[in-house]
This record gives structure tokens, C-alpha cells and sequence, in this order.
């Protein structure tokens, strides 16, 4: 494939290098230095992609970040696909295969260009759901072609092979930005001594200046940049982050960078010295102070068929020229508003094309830029633009005519130049996007036509990004700004010298952003503003004439701005066109707000390392191995690893859950049954108050808890709604150990320190943590009194140790404390050791059980054993909403304490008071093969006209093998006062399943198992 | 993300280590029971949402664990200033600047290093 667009000589890339590289299934050649959309042009490829919604051909249009068209899904292999890449961000390398990520087939032969042609004359905003919507049922047949058809490529379906990092950054300042401006400024800060990041999206540092016709010190512009990045690459205090992307300004000056490591060299991470390189980077960086030297974006001109390939921004045609020496057409024709656009009709003739014509909107066109094109013997149009461009797949034409700009039309007969390029230009827009993040609205200058930045405490912006434009000016307000943020961060200031740059004499630009059409907007051809996401200035008249006057509705309702994108072209367009069909000046219209990202980050940047088992930390207790080594399924609880159930093999059969558990049930209900119950939350709490603090966050009464017994309590918020509930028990006058749920563990701590430290500081009382520090083990059954005696030297006497009671002895030759606390209902021994000693007790428990039938059970069976005694779980029994009364817990409040406890004011409101609440019972299925759903919604009238009154869920249900019948808890409306009713729960599925509503104590009502 | 500095620690930490809490300055009803249910609701329930400066109570979760005041402005989200548990702010709606000094110290002063 020759290059044929390839100049023979000038711009950055290396001949003496050939890269080949696909596209569209396509081969070509490109140059080193290249980006995807230099090369794709070099070789006369028009058509990058179809447009989102009309699925019309489009070109290359920009050549950096702000591509709307040119975005591509880039990926040889499964792994290797990365979606919406801008070609002209993607540096070329040797086998780069690239595809569109629209066409359907493909893009030169494409199908939904019909749905276009059939949706008339124009497409509105909201034409699919207007068009497609009848019938209604029909929706989602054409929904799924509609989508095959658009939608911005797609995400790899193998896992990533590649390697991402984090890295968390400190520096007095960053300098975003290494064009002119950004240069300035680093060398201005760094020379002060201040730690300085400076960070540029491109493949080489030097923005503007890389394609400049300016001289600096009567030297080419990149002689200047060469010689600054050698100065910054030298300084320990300088990191230069090139290929790096600010993406996000968040608050404090918290910026994240992402840095692209080897996306210029393969699609995966080569390997070196035979480990896979680090893909890429985010850098979390905390900045002293911020220089934004983001530059402008320039705005197309929005004319009659603007999206036809070959349209460009006329910087955009610049820059292929002098910085990849690729000309994107022979015959070239600029509309421009402004005398800078210029510098791209100078540099296409230098490149030995022809330039048909200059249309100018301005009346005299008169400064220096555009003598030196007069001078030149280029055709000038003044007063006049393209209003129109002719051709389908590539401009072949240009309709120019004498526009009247006040009046808004065309005020002559319109000529066709013969052409296969438009460059436009219709001003600058400060890049204000991260500006914008940290929340300041910007502010339009009317003398430069453009937003600048409204900026925070810390943050400067120089140069381009606030509008200024000349390059002198531009360097001299970078240094300035450097300066400033270096003095600010507390450096001295450094002197730098600027080199001499030629004042240039520039005219004044006018205002254009829509060009007018000899028909009105809504019958011309389409002009389009938002080219991604196929926004037309028609598009935004309907909205405006449908009532939309907020340019945040415009933008929803036309998508304007949406995407990949951001509206980097089109949104001030957008805006102005609005201003104007509303009879308001822009700022009255203001804008829509810019969000991170600046542009597409991939998830493997953001993720980083924690993937996979670094997702979130993992807790194992001290006997994790031995479960792990018999067998045992586990269930996350928090952030721990609990045993779920133990299947044994049968048979050379494995058991099913369903089986195991049924199998653990009856050995804790007839012989005995052992739990790693170590997750359980412990709290330390000690000092003279602490008692007196218990009886405040808890719901009953703890002042005569005397040293040696245990108390179970609840714990509600203010609002007198349960959160939390446990046992404590008494292990000295002024020592207590509280348990929480597994899960409520931090939440509880936090919550007992927010008392004492806002409330009542006064109290005398200290709370630590030793959830880690205690492992937990419960030997419960009928045989447990037997394993236990054989291994502890505590006397073991009914009477001696009583049901919550706790001792303290030596269980397996450890010091111990073991609580007869019971959640099974059995009979039942929680012995709490050192961790560190767990395992070994843990093993002599079962060297001496067997004899037994000592059975390990896991969080499944002790759901099952809980909920036959009625015990609830906080979180899944209670949800926020239920009082202590709404369980029938009673028992466990102290309606006469003195201190009024947190939650005892709240159980008096009128809305608790109520009897009819939701309260807690059990559901027996009339059908004992049944188990009902969790989560299932309880009616009394099942053949009640949809919406049927729901008068509450289940929150608990299982099989009991003790019962052989499943069985649930539930919450009811006014449930306690309705025993022996039936309830109904209809399913999804259309079964009606009927339960009594029953005492929610399913076994040993008097609790005398656990007495014994 | 915010930075914010412990006035127990005396660092700036990154938001991470904290946790929120709502509105500062809420004193429990010390007779819960006098509460009429109107301010018993209004205690539970009725918080602040001004434009501006706000009092936010916070915890150094994963830090000394102890809590604090954050003035905080709602729109800028800079932070005026932290102080401990039982002292006044300094930056309040009606002094947004600082209240005039009683002890010598100068506003601007306690800023420094707590500024957004």
C-alpha cells in the first residue's frame, strides 16, 4: 500500500521506520511517530466509522483528544480489546490491528443508513423511541437491531493479562499541560526548587509548539521545547510524565493521572527482562498548588453536511501537515472566523497542494496572517463561509456565499468550489474541563468567544486554557504562573528568560458558530454540532420549540455532549445555537457541566491491583487451615471466610448442602456439634462508668450483672429501632466483654465511642477491640457436658455453672473462659482462647469427641438451629424498622431505668406505639414439603384485585430436619395478636402458598435443652 | 476526595481514614422524656442543608478513632477549619472570615494547613 498523503519530506515521524498495521481487516503502512489517525490518513483512508444514529460515513475531523469520529476498538487478540480509542491518541505500532466501532456490516456498506433515508428528511431528538414504539410490544425486536447496529464498541469477554498500578503521589506543583504554557511554567517552578510534576496526554511533550510556524529565538519552536524538557529531565524535583492523562480533578487538589506505559508498543505489555512491563498507571496525586496549562480546542464551524469526510478543523489540517507530513487532500478550501485558521491554508500550499479559497466571515480581513495569503495569490472571500458541503463519502465540494451575520442568513448567491477538503474554524475554547470538575462555573469573554475557567483556592490556569493565544504571551504567563504557584507553595521565585518571539499583528475575530443556510435550519441539510452523537443545530431548534430552555434539558433530551465525547467540540456551538433561537446571550445560557473523565480510562487503570483475591482484604480465624483441610464450603460474612457447611463423602458421593446440613442439624439436637464462632465481634470494655454506660446503649437493665454472668441485650438507635444485639458478660466490677454481630463489629465500637466521646464524656469508660485476639469455639449438644469434662479442670456441675454463667480454667491445657451461652438451644459451651492456641484446642476438642460424635457445623446449620429457637438475626430479621416490642422482646427492655437509654424516648412515639406495626412471628406452611422464599411478601387476601395489600416478608426460612417441615420467621402487621391465622404468599410463578401464622419458638418453648 | 486534617493526629490525611457523621452540634435532650414528640422528631430527624458553611461532625476511623468538628463550606467544599469535640468554631455563618480572636491567635493562622 503506498502512502499516498505522505509528504516526501518534513514533520516528526521516521521514515527510515515502517509500521504495518490493520484496519478494518485492512493492511497498511505508517511511520514511527505516527498516531493511528495520521496513518489512516497518510493512506487516503476517508471513512473511519458510521455515525451513532443516522449511521452516516465519517472522516478524521481533529487530531487529539477532542476526535468525535475517529474512535475505534483496538485488539488483535480476545484479551487485547480495548474499546473507544481515538485514533489520533493511539500512537502506531508494528501489528496494531484496529476495527470502527460502528457499521453494520461494515462502514463503506452500511445498513441503518436506510433507517436514516426512512426516517425522512431528518431524524428529531427521541426519533427511535417516536418511530419505534408501535406497537409497544415490537420495541425490544427493534431495539436489538437498533443496538447491533450502534453502541461505541465493545469490552474484551477474555480476563486481562496485563499488569496495572497505583501510586500514590505528593509534589508542591503540578503543571497539567506541557504545550508552551505548561513548559514555562514547570521551568519557572522547578527552578524555585519546588517538587514539580508536569503531565502531557501526548506521545511527545511540546503541544502548540511541535507544529508552530513561530520561531523562537529565530529557531523552530521545537528546538526551545527540546532544550526545556533536557533542563526538567535533569532535576531531581522534576518528574516529566509524558502519555499521561489528567482525567480527574477531585476535591483538594486531588488530581489522578493516568499514565499509558506501553500502549505505544503492543496491545499487550511486551515483556522485559522477561516479565511483563506495567501496562499502566494512575497516579493519585495530592498537589500543592495546580497550573492548568490544558490550551484551547478549536470549534468547527457547523454548516450544511459538516460531517461529510474531509471536513476538518483547520488547526487539526496543521498539524497533519508540519507534524506528521501527511496531507489529508489535494484541493482545500477554509471557512474561518479568525485569523490564526489561516496558518493551515500557508501550510497546505507550502506542502505543495492547492488552496482554492479562503471564505472569511469577517468584511476586511486585514491582519498579518492573512496579507502573507493575499500574498500568496490565495483566493480571499471576505464576508462569506461555507455554507454547505457537497458529496457523500468524501467532500467534492464546497457551496460558499456571502453570509450576513447579524440577520442571520445568506446575503448573496452561493458559488460551488470544486474541493475535496473544508478546513473550519470558528474560534478557540479554553479546555476548562478539569477547571470545570472542581465545581466553579466558568465565565464567557465576549472578546475572545469563549468560556474561561472560574477557578478555586490553589489553581491557576495559563496560557491557552484561560485564552490567551499569542505564543509570547502564552510563555510569559506560563512562567508568571509558575512562578505564583511556586512562591504560593512557599519557594523563592526563579528567574526565567523567555525567548524572543515575533509579535504577530492578528485582526479581530467575529462570533460564528452556526453558519446560516439559504433554507431555514429545520429544512436545510443537516448541520451538524455534536458529530458523536449525531446532534444537529435542527435538532436543537425542536428541542428549544418542545419547550426545553435549560441548556441541562437541551443536553438530556439531545444528548449533546453525552458519550465519549463530552461535547469537546460541540457544546459551545450547541450553546450559542440556543442562545440564539431563545433570544438570550450566551452566558444567559450558560453551560452544562463538564464531569471526569476528561477522556475514557480503562477499568484495568482504575482497578489497578486490586483484583481478584486483592479485591478486598480477607479475614480467616485461627482454625481456617483445619476447615479448610476437612472439607468445608465457605460463606463471606463481612470480610470473613466462615465455614458454611461441612459435606462429607458418602459413598464416593459428595453431599449436597441440603444433606450435610440436615446431617449437622441432628448431631448438635443429638449428640453434639462443634462451630468456629471466632468472627463474633468482642469488645473490651472497662472502667469505674462502664456499667453505667451499658445501661444507657442497651435496652435493658445491667447495673446488678454481678461478675461470672452473662446478660443477653439489644441495641437500639435513638429512633428506638433494634441495630445491633449480643451477650456481655460481667468479667469484674468494673470489666465487661461485650459480642456484636459478626458483621456489626467496627459499626458497634464506633458507635459506643461516638457516645462517650460526644455525648458523655464524663463517664469513666474505655472500649478496645479483641475480636482477633480471642478465637471462639462452641461445643453444643446433648453429649457436650461429657467432651467438655474430659478436657477442662472447671467444675462442670449444673448447678455450679449455670446456663449464662462464664468460668474461667484451662480447657486442653489453655487458659480459657468458657460461657454457657447458648444459640442453638442445646446445651452449650463457648470456650474463647488465645487465638494463637485455637487450632490446638480446637484438634484435642476433636481427638476427644469422636467418641461422641462430635460433628463441625457451619453457618447454614446455625441458621437453622437459631431460627427453630426463635433467635433473630440483626440485619436479617430486623431491618431498621423493628422495635424491640416489634419482636415480642419485651423481656429485654427496662422501661423503669433511671438514665433514659438510647431508644426509650422513641418507643412512646405514636408511629411505635401503633399495633398494628409489622411484628415478628413464625410461619408454618401448610405444606410441610414447602420452604418458603426469604424475602416472599405476606397477604391475608389472596384473591384481593391487584394491588393486593402486603402486610409483610418473610425474613428467615429453612428446612428443619428436627421438625422434618420447613419452617420461617416473618414480619406481620399486628402478627403477635394473630396466632393461628392463615397468611398467604403468592409467588412469581403464580403458586399461592398458605402458612399458620405461629409462635416464632418452633422448639423446646421453655428453653429447658439449654438448662439442663 | 478530601484532605483533612486531625486536630488529634495534627496531619492531613486523605478522606479515606474518615468517616462522616452528619451535622455537628446536635446535643441529645437531656430529659428525653419532658420532649414533647414534635422535639423528640425534630432532635431524630431535622438536620440542616444550608448553601455555605456547614458544621460536620467526623471520625478518624482508621485513625486514632477519636471524633471531631470539620467546618466545611457546602459550595467551594473547602475546609475552614477542624477542631475537637467540646470546641467552637471559629468560621460560623455570621463570622464566614473567623470570629474576632478572644485569645490572640490569629484566624488566618488556624487555616493554615487545613485549607482546601
Amino acid at each position: 500500500m503506498s502512502q499516498l498523503n505522505r509528504l516526501a519530506r518534513g514533520g516528526r515521524i521516521d521514515r527510515s521506520r515502517k509500521l504495518s498495521f490493520t484496519f478494518n481487516g485492512k493492511r497498511y503502512q505508517g511511520h514511527a511517530g505516527d498516531t493511528l489517525a495520521s496513518a489512516l490518513l497518510a493512506n487516503g483512508v476517508d471513512i473511519v466509522n458510521r455515525s451513532f444514529k443516522y449511521s452516516r460515513p465519517r472522516g478524521i475531523v481533529a487530531a487529539g483528544a477532542e476526535e468525535p469520529n475517529a474512535v475505534v476498538q483496538l485488539g488483535k487478540t480476545e484479551a487485547g480489546q480495548v474499546p473507544n480509542v481515538r485514533a489520533t491518541q493511539q500512537a502506531l505500532f508494528d501489528g496494531l490491528e484496529a476495527r470502527s466501532t460502528n457499521g453494520w456490516p461494515n462502514v463503506q456498506r452500511d445498513m441503518m443508513s436506510l433507517v436514516g433515508k426512512l426516517g425522512g428528511k431528518f431524524m428529531p431528538p427521541g426519533f427511535y423511541y417516536k418511530t419505534f414504539m408501535a406497537p409497544a410490544s415490537m420495541w425490544m425486536t427493534y431495539e436489538k437491531y437498533i443496538r447491533k447496529s450502534a453502541g461505541l464498541g465493545r469490552s474484551p469477554m477474555e480476563s486481562d493479562p496485563d499488569i496495572y498500578d497505583h501510586l500514590h503521589q505528593h509534589c508542591d506543583v503540578l503543571v497539567v499541560g506541557a504545550g508552551p504554557a505548561g513548559l514555562a511554567a514547570a521551568l519557572a517552578a522547578a527552578r524555585s526548587g519546588a517538587r514539580v510534576i508536569l503531565v502531557d496526554e501526548q506521545e511527545e511533550m511540546g503541544g502548540s509548539l511541535l507544529d508552530t510556524r513561530e520561531l523562537l529565538d529565530d529557531k523552530p519552536a521545537d528546538q526551545w521545547v527540546a532544550e526545556a524538557l533536557k533542563e526538567l529531565a535533569g532535576l531531581d524535583n522534576v518528574t516529566l510524565l509524558p502519555r499521561t492523562t489528567a482525567n480527574g480533578y477531585h476535591d483538594h487538589h486531588f488530581v489522578t493521572l493516568h499514565e499509558r506505559r506501553t500502549e505505544h508498543l503492543a496491545e499487550t505489555a511486551p515483556l522485559k527482562d522477561g516479565r511483563r512491563q506495567v501496562r499502566s498507571r494512575m497516579h493519585r496525586v495530592r498537589a500543592g498548588r495546580v497550573v492548568l496549562a490544558t490550551g484551547a480546542h478549536e470549534r468547527p464551524l457547523v454548516y450544511a453536511n459538516n460531517d461529510v469526510p474531509g471536513n476538518l478543523l483547520a488547526g487539526a489540517v496543521s498539524t497533519y501537515v508540519r507534524r506528521y507530513g501527511v496531507v489529508p487532500g489535494k484541493r482545500l478550501v477554509l471557512s474561518t472566523s479568525n485569523d490564526h485558521a489561516y496558518r493551515a491554508a500557508l501550510d497546505w500550499l507550502e506542502s505543495g497542494h492547492e488552496v482554492v479559497a479562503i471564505a472569511d466571515a469577517r468584511a476586511n480581513p486585514d491582519g498579518e496572517l492573512v496579507e502573507q495569503a493575499r500574498a500568496r495569490g490565495i483566493r480571499i472571500l471576505p464576508g462569506s463561509a461555507v455554507i454547505e458541503a457537497k458529496g457523500e463519502n468524501r467532500v467534492s465540494g464546497a457551496r460558499v456565499a456571502k453570509v450576513d451575520l447579524d440577520g442571520f442568513r445568506v446575503a448573496g448567491a452561493a458559488e460551488t468550489l470544486d474541493c475535496d477538503t473544508i478546513a473550519s474554524s470558528g474560534g478557540y475554547s479554553p479546555v476548562i474541563h478539569l477547571a470545570s470538575h472542581t465545581g466553579g462555573r466558568p465565565t464567557w469573554r465576549d472578546d475572545i468567544f469563549g468560556f474561561v475557567p472560574t477557578l478555586v483556592k490553589g489553581v491557576s490556569a495559563a496560557g491557552g486554557a484561560q485564552g490567551i493565544y499569542a505564543t509570547g504571551e502564552v510563555l510569559a504567563d506560563g512562567v508568571e504562573a509558575g512562578r505564583q504557584a511556586a512562591t504560593e507553595a512557599g519557594f523563592s521565585a526563579a528567574s526565567v528568560s523567555l525567548p524572543e518571539v515575533a509579535v504577530r499583528r492578528d485582526g479581530a475575530a467575529v462570533g460564528l458558530f452556526q453558519v446560516p443556510h439559504e433554507k431555514p435550519t429545520l429544512r436545510a441539510p443537516k448541520q451538524f454540532v455534536d458529530l458523536q452523537n449525531d446532534v444537529t443545530a435542527a435538532g436543537i431548534e425542536v428541542a428549544t420549540r418542545e419547550g426545553f430552555e435549560s441548556i441541562e434539558h437541551v443536553k438530556r433530551y439531545t444528548a449533546m455532549g453525552f458519550g465519549t465525547d463530552q461535547g469537546k467540540l460541540g457544546n459551545i456551538n450547541g450553546m450559542a445555537i440556543a442562545a440564539r433561537l431563545l433570544g438570550r446571550s450566551i452566558p444567559e445560557v450558560g453551560t452544562t457541566v463538564f464531569r471526569p473523565n476528561y477522556t475514557p480510562v480503562t477499568f484495568g487503570a482504575i482497578v489497578g491491583r486490586h483484583c481478584r483475591e486483592l479485591f478486598d482484604p480477607e479475614r480467616y480465624t485461627a482454625m481456617h487451615q483445619w476447615h479448610v483441610e476437612h472439607g468445608a464450603e465457605f460463606e463471606d460474612v463481612g470480610q470473613w471466610k466462615r465455614p458454611w457447611y461441612f459435606p462429607r463423602k458418602v459413598n464416593g458421593k459428595t453431599e449436597t448442602m441440603h444433606e450435610a446440613v440436615a446431617r449437622e442439624c441432628l448431631a448438635v439436637r443429638e449428640a453434639v456439634g462443634i462451630l468456629d464462632a471466632s468472627t463474633l465481634g468482642k469488645i473490651d470494655i472497662q472502667g469505674p462508668d462502664a456499667r453505667e454506660f451499658l445501661g444507657r446503649v442497651y435496652t435493658n437493665k445491667w447495673a446488678k450483672l454481678a461478675p461470672g454472668r452473662v446478660r443477653y441485650g439489644l441495641m437500639c438507635k435513638d429512633d428506638g429501632m433494634v441495630f445491633d444485639d449480643g451477650t456481655t458478660s460481667c468479667l469484674g466490677e468494673n470489666h465487661f466483654l461485650m459480642t456484636t454481630t459478626s458483621g456489626g463489629a467496627a459499626t458497634v465500637l464506633e458507635w459506643l465511642e461516638l457516645w462517650h466521646q460526644t455525648e458523655w464524656p464524663e463517664l469513666d469508660v474505655y472500649f478496645t477491640s479483641v475480636t482477633d485476639h480471642w478465637a471462639t469455639m462452641t461445643v453444643t449438644g446433648p453429649e457436650a457436658r461429657k467432651l467438655m469434662a474430659e478436657l477442662t479442670d472447671i467444675d462442670l456441675d449444673k448447678d455450679a455453672f449455670k446456663f449464662m454463667d462464664w468460668r474461667e480454667g484451662s480447657v486442653a491445657g489453655v487458659p480459657a473462659r468458657v460461657f454457657r451461652i447458648s444459640f442453638t438451644g442445646e446445651l452449650a459451651y463457648e470456650i474463647n482462647v488465645q487465638a494463637n492456641y485455637a487450632l490446638h484446642v480446637w484438634e484435642k476438642l476433636f481427638a476427644h469427641g469422636e467418641k461422641y460424635g462430635l460433628t463441625p457445623y457451619g453457618t447454614e446449620t446455625m441458621h437453622v438451629l437459631r431460627a427453630e429457637k426463635g433467635f433473630i438475626i440483626a440485619g436479617q430479621d430486623t431491618d431498621g424498622s423493628v422495635t424491640p416490642e416489634d419482636l415480642g422482646m419485651q423481656w429485654a427492655v427496662g422501661y423503669d431505668k433511671p438514665f433514659s437509654w438510647i431508644g426509650q424516648r422513641a418507643l412512646t412515639r405514636p408511629d411505635t406505639a401503633r399495633t398494628d406495626r409489622k411484628q415478628l412471628v413464625g410461619l408454618k406452611p401448610r405444606d410441610a414439603k414447602v420452604v418458603l422464599e426469604e424475602g416472599a411478601q405476606i397477604v391475608f387476601d389472596p384473591n384481593h384485585a391487584i394491588p393486593m395489600p402486603m402486610v409483610g416478608h418473610v425474613t428467615s426460612s429453612y428446612y428443619s430436619p428436627t421438625l422434618d417441615s420447613g419452617f420461617a420467621l416473618a414480619v406481620v402487621k399486628g402478627g403477635q395478636q394473630k396466632m393461628g391465622e392463615t397468611v398467604y404468599l403468592p409467588m412469581a410463578d403464580g403458586q399461592v402458598h398458605e402458612a399458620e401464622i405461629v409462635s416464632p419458638i418452633f422448639l423446646d418453648p421453655k428453653g429447658e435443652r439449654q438448662n439442663v | 476526595m478530601f484532605y483533612i486534617h486531625c486536630p488529634y493526629c495534627g496531619e492531613l490525611r486523605e478522606e479515606e481514614e474518615f468517616h462522616p457523621k452528619g451535622q455537628a452540634h446536635i446535643v441529645r435532650p437531656a430529659d428525653p422524656a419532658a420532649c414533647s414528640d414534635d422535639e423528640w422528631g425534630d432532635y431524630l430527624f431535622f438536620r440542616d442543608n444550608p448553601r455555605g458553611i456547614h458544621h460536620e461532625l467526623w471520625v478518624h476511623a482508621v485513625g486514632c478513632r477519636k471524633f471531631f468538628n470539620i467546618t466545611r463550606h457546602t459550595v467551594t467544599y473547602e475546609i475552614l477549619e477542624t477542631y475537637k469535640m467540646g470546641e467552637q468554631p471559629r468560621f460560623t455563618a455570621e463570622h464566614p472570615e473567623g470570629r474576632p480572636s478572644q485569645d490572640g491567635v490569629d484566624p488566618a493562622s488556624l487555616r493554615e494547613g487545613v485549607r482546601a
